[in-house]
């Protein structure tokens, strides 16, 4: 039994076959979904990966939100199924709603590709049950609008509940608060701007991305009833 | 049903910062130019609609920066619906 | 004198060349036909001035499936994986706008490497400008990287590495080149349209009144008042076309749906038509109200020769048609069917049901001018070559060290090179900052490395010495990773043809590649000239952009020029001439000296050297490799420094320190290796008969060169901020 994830295909995804790489690689069997469908296919996890959905000339992933998929997507998630947005895919998730805050242009006002540290700021969500708490990840970011915000009662909302999942050891592009990756409340939504995909191979530079794919690989294989009804 | 010309105007909401705006707030000084301050950058989005009223474009219009023009986490937006048909007079005046 | 044969000035052709298209017709061509002869015999189309010299240079080998004349030279690197390779420049148009100019430069070149059937995976950006204290430069550089950043991002096509070269030649004519690497994916192509009754699908973007660049004239001849109107737009790209470009392509290959296929560029349709059926010994008949159109009224010459970007053509059976535009359906893309292939051998284009063109393929496509230019070595050479080149010792050694890795030309290029996605496509084993790009081929374990070089000042001082070493440092950077050096693609920046000058160092330039590329194994798989650098009469350097293509056996064995280990070895393997200073940096940098000859560059020991570094690297022996190149041995040493933040302590002896450390000798590099391999370091050098020298070993954090020292972290940050100092706009 391997974990199924469903890799969204917008007409201008371009980290897609980098997902299929690695969460492959990792053990899990991969599909691709193409935006224009109304219904998901039977999978565990669903990703939304990186690139530029529809263009992105309005706003990254303004139009993202309205392809038929989408809607699959969210009821998805209202299961509470594991399902995780990657650089573009963070940016459709926060403007479908799905995770709060929006991302603005960088500080810098340039596009970023550069390693990056993060430190798991919560372990024990199932992206990050692999980690301890304090745990530095080495992981890429490629972004332009990478900036996170949200308003002040908000921030504070999603600190008390945990959702500040993944913080910058030195904030690259001047997100609110460091913060790289955040999850929805009830915590089987993930949103992030660096690149988990792009450091799981040695030969590459970094395995660090593992632990946030591997823990959702493992958390799949856990929820499932085991086959001798034990 | 009347052509309307749609003028949006979306920017940043004020308290966000907007590095762009800075940027030019800084380089005009150095350019001569004293006394600037306040600069804000946006993005201007004009179309053609048709309505059978300006308070039935103007829901519209409102509708559409809330569902997609803008996002208002971070953006604000301003809009204007001119008649064409009345703009042209008024272009002469 | 007739309408069109005024206009024939204004449209960049000779009276000859006139004369010699009414000889060919049999009469005087008609306003769209001469717009279109004036394209497609344009010296970027035609290779005019260029083609009797390019003739001259290897273009065969075992592994060159494709050579020059197609979209892209085609090599195979291991058995059944084929790539594409391929330069271009866009220096026109990234001067006048430089957003644009670079960002469509992207696009040209992503499409070459398209039309062979091969998915684009690698970038690579050679860039130069003039100094960067100059506003304008700063404004040209910020728009050309954020141009080829943005589009290159966009498309999601890593850009792995390039060159940024500051020169004050380059001021008013900045080169943009770009190159690109492509891999075969399911079937290598070719844009030949062979069998009459296929039909030619125009499909991608719209087509406007972009980049209708000297044909502009006929408008303005016919509206005077007007012509600001008519004026030609600037090109502008959308990446979101190219992405739909690249992946609907693909998936036509693959489904079989094509029988040929070319991209549209330079030339517009009057391009791919006139060449794939000269080629294939077909015709054409083009219905121009197919034609997807972005703004009314247009002429018909303008649909035949604007230069509208994201674009491609396809010849598919006529059974297919529904299937192709079915497919491009699906990826939001606009395809209508263009023509049909005849048996006529001629283009004809049917405007609004009259005939507006009818010419021979092959008079378009293949029977242009060819002209033999006048050729003179220019009377300034011998003043320049007995010049000081700028070797006298430095006052302050320190000083003189940060001097050099702080100036834009060595500085950290790493502003440049953060804006790019250098990572997608996971294959990105050795990125930016290093010798060479290393790239694992998507789907396999076959990597390739690839790396750009074009010393202009070398060139100037001497073109036929300046290309060989162009072309023995781009070998040299591939084989510092441990790759195989296997075949060049060339970008030729020149200043115009019609000067017997600049003509001299052209011939001069290629006749140097040829024998380089003779004397290295590495055949021209085709490139890209670019004339009329010049401003006022004053041309840039003659700059030949090598882009060199090695083969990687296996990734996992790629060096990179970062030290690894404290206490390991560092050992220089080559020979120091002391007094090679003509057209070095530390010679400009310094002491503002550009002169002298460039160095005595001997393919033997050249040779001997690559096959050190090829084996050394297969048999793990290095813990790094780096050529040595502009700034000597000091500069290599601490490049392998920062690029790891280890330092060094080195022994650099003489009685002129500064010509060891400093002296730009070819055919060298450093490396270093555990304690317990030295011996076997040195055994190697010693059977290829390269002359090799343990100078130190890797240290904890100075950059320690024993006449002189300096904090590792003072050296770093100052060579972090040579370029970012000049550039960061960043609001803190």
């Amino acid at each position: 039994m391997t974990a199924r994830v469903g890799i969204v295909v917008f007409p201008g995804s371009n980290c897609e076959l980098d997902c299929e790489r690695s969460f492959e690689r990792l053990g899990a069997s991969t599909e691709f979904v193409w935006h224009d469908d109304n219904t998901l296919p039977d999978v565990d996890i669903v990703v939304l990966p990186g690139g530029f959905a529809h263009g992105d000339y309005l706003r990254t992933g303004a139009l993202a939100r309205f392809s038929p998929i989408m809607h699959s997507v969210a009821e998805h998630a209202a299961a509470g199924k594991l399902l995780i947005g990657i650089c573009n895919g963070f940016q459709v998730l926060c403007e479908a709603g799905l995770l709060p805050g929006a991302l603005r242009k960088n500080e810098g006002l340039k596009f970023l590709c550069k390693w990056t540290e993060l430190r798991v700021e919560v372990p024990g969500t199932p992206f990050t049950a692999r980690a301890e708490r304090g745990q530095l990840l080495r992981i890429p970011i490629n972004h332009f609008e990478g900036n996170w915000y949200a308003d002040p009662d908000t921030v504070a909302r999603m600190r008390a509940n945990h959702q500040i999942v993944l913080r910058y050891v030195k904030n690259p592009n001047g997100s609110l608060d460091g913060v790289a990756g955040i999850s929805n409340e009830r915590g089987n939504v993930l949103g992030l701007m660096p690149h988990p995909e792009r450091a799981c191979e040695s030969l590459l530079g970094s395995e660090d991305g593992a632990v946030i794919i591997g823990s959702m690989l493992d958390h799949v294989m856990h929820m499932q009833p085991s086959p001798a009804g034990v | 049903m009347t052509n309307f010309k749609a003028t949006v105007h979306v920017s940043l909401r004020s308290g966000i910062a907007d590095p762009q705006g800075l940027t030019i707030e800084r380089a005009l000084p150095a350019l001569g130019y004293t006394g600037v301050s306040g600069v804000r950058v946006g993005k201007l989005i004009e179309f053609g609609l048709d309505a059978s009223d300006a308070t039935e474009a103007e829901s519209k219009v409102g509708e559409m920066c809330e569902r997609l023009l803008a996002n208002t986490v971070i953006e604000s937006y301003t809009l204007s619906i001119v008649d064409e048909s009345e703009d042209l007079a008024g272009r002469e005046s | 004198m007739s309408e069109t044969e005024s206009l024939h000035r204004d449209l960049g052709l000779t009276d000859d060349e006139f004369q010699a298209i009414c000889d060919r017709l049999g009469r005087e061509p008609g306003y769209t036909e001469l717009a279109m002869f004036s394209v497609m015999w344009s010296e970027h189309c035609s290779y005019k001035s260029s083609r009797v010299h390019l003739e001259t240079l290897p273009t065969e080998g075992e592994r060159i499936l494709v050579g020059p004349g197609e979209g892209a030279g085609i090599i195979e690197v291991a058995d059944g994986v084929a790539v594409a390779w391929k330069i271009e420049s866009h220096n026109h148009p990234s001067f006048v706008e430089p957003f644009n100019g670079a960002a469509t430069g992207v696009g040209g070149i992503v499409r070459d490497i398209l039309s062979m059937g091969a998915r684009p995976i690698a970038l690579m950006d050679p860039l130069r400008f003039g100094p960067l204290e100059d506003a304008r430069t700063r404004y040209l550089v910020d728009g050309v990287v954020h141009g080829i950043s943005s589009y290159g991002n966009s498309i999601g096509v890593p850009t792995v590495g390039g060159e940024t070269v500051f020169e004050e030649c380059y001021a008013a004519n900045p080169l943009v080149n770009v190159a690109c690497l492509g891999v075969v994916d399911t079937k290598l192509m070719h844009g030949r349209a062979e069998v009459p009754g296929q039909v030619a699908i125009l499909f991608g973007s719209s087509t406007g009144r972009d980049g209708i660049g000297g044909a502009s004239v006929l408008a303005s001849a016919e509206f005077d008042e007007d012509s600001l109107d008519k004026r030609p737009s600037v090109q502008v790209g959308d990446p979101f076309s190219e992405k739909l470009l690249i992946e609907c392509s693909l998936e036509l290959i693959r489904r079989e749906l094509v029988a040929s296929f070319q991209d549209l560029g330079a030339g517009g349709i009057s391009c791919p038509t006139s060449e794939m059926t000269a080629k294939g010994g077909t015709g054409i008949r083009i219905d121009l109200d197919n034609v997807h159109r972005r703004e009314p009224s247009m002429e018909p010459f303008e649909v035949m020769i604007s230069e509208s970007q994201e674009r491609m053509l396809a010849v598919v059976e006529s059974e297919d048609v529904e299937d192709v535009l079915g497919v491009c359906a699906k990826w939001g893309l606009e395809a209508r069917v263009l023509g049909e292939i005849t048996k006529t051998g001629r283009v004809e284009v049917v405007d609004r049901k009259t005939v507006v063109a009818d010419v021979p393929s092959l008079a378009l496509a293949e029977e242009g001018p060819v002209y033999e230019r006048p050729i003179e070595r220019p009377h300034w050479m011998a003043g320049i070559n007995a010049a000081p080149a700028g070797d006298e010792a430095p006052e302050h050694y320190g000083r003189t060290f940060y001097e050099m890795v702080a100036s834009p030309q060595i500085a950290s290029k790493r502003w440049v090179w953060e804006q790019y996605d250098h990572m997608i496509f996971l294959g990105t084993v050795i990125g930016p900052g290093g010798d060479a790009a290393v790239i694992r081929l998507p789907g396999t374990e076959t990597a390739v490395a690839i790396t750009t070089d074009g010393p202009g000042r070398l060139c100037m001082l001497d073109p036929y010495e300046g290309a060989r070493h162009a072309v023995a440092e781009a070998a040299r950077n591939v084989a510092a990773v441990g790759a195989r050096p296997a075949a060049i693609t060339n970008c030729l920046n020149f200043g115009s043809p019609e000067g017997s000058g600049v003509m001299w160092q052209f011939s001069e330039v290629v006749r140097g590649i040829g024998d380089a590329c003779r004397d290295l194994g590495t055949p021209v798989t085709g490139g890209n000239v670019s004339f009329y650098n010049e401003t006022n009469g004053r041309p840039i350097y003659p700059t030949p952009v090598i882009g060199m293509l090695g083969i990687v056996g296996d990734p996992a064995v790629a060096v990179g020029i970062g030290f690894r280990d404290e206490g390991d070895a560092i050992v220089l393997l080559g020979t120091t001439e002391l007094d090679d200073f003509g057209g070095s940096e530390y010679g400009k940098i310094v002491n503002d000296a550009i002169g002298g000859t460039p160095p005595n560059l001997d393919m033997g020991a050249e040779r001997a050297l690559h096959e050190v570094l090829i084996a050394g690297a297969d048999a793990g022996l290095f813990n790094s490799a780096h050529d040595l190149s502009g700034g000597g041995l000091a500069v290599a040493l601490a490049e392998c420094a920062f690029a790891s933040n280890r330092g060094f302590s080195v022994q650099i002896g003489g009685t002129e320190p500064h010509r060891t450390l400093y002296s730009e000798s070819p055919s060298r590099a450093v490396v270093s290796c555990g304690q317990g391999l030295v011996d076997d370091v040195l055994a190697l050098a010693g059977r290829h008969g390269i002359a090799a020298e343990v100078i130190g070993a890797v240290a904890a954090d100075m950059c320690d060169f024993s006449v002189f020292a300096t904090s590792l972290e003072e050296a770093r940050s100052v060579w972090e901020g040579g370029l970012s100092g000049h550039l960061s706009a960043r609001v803190e």
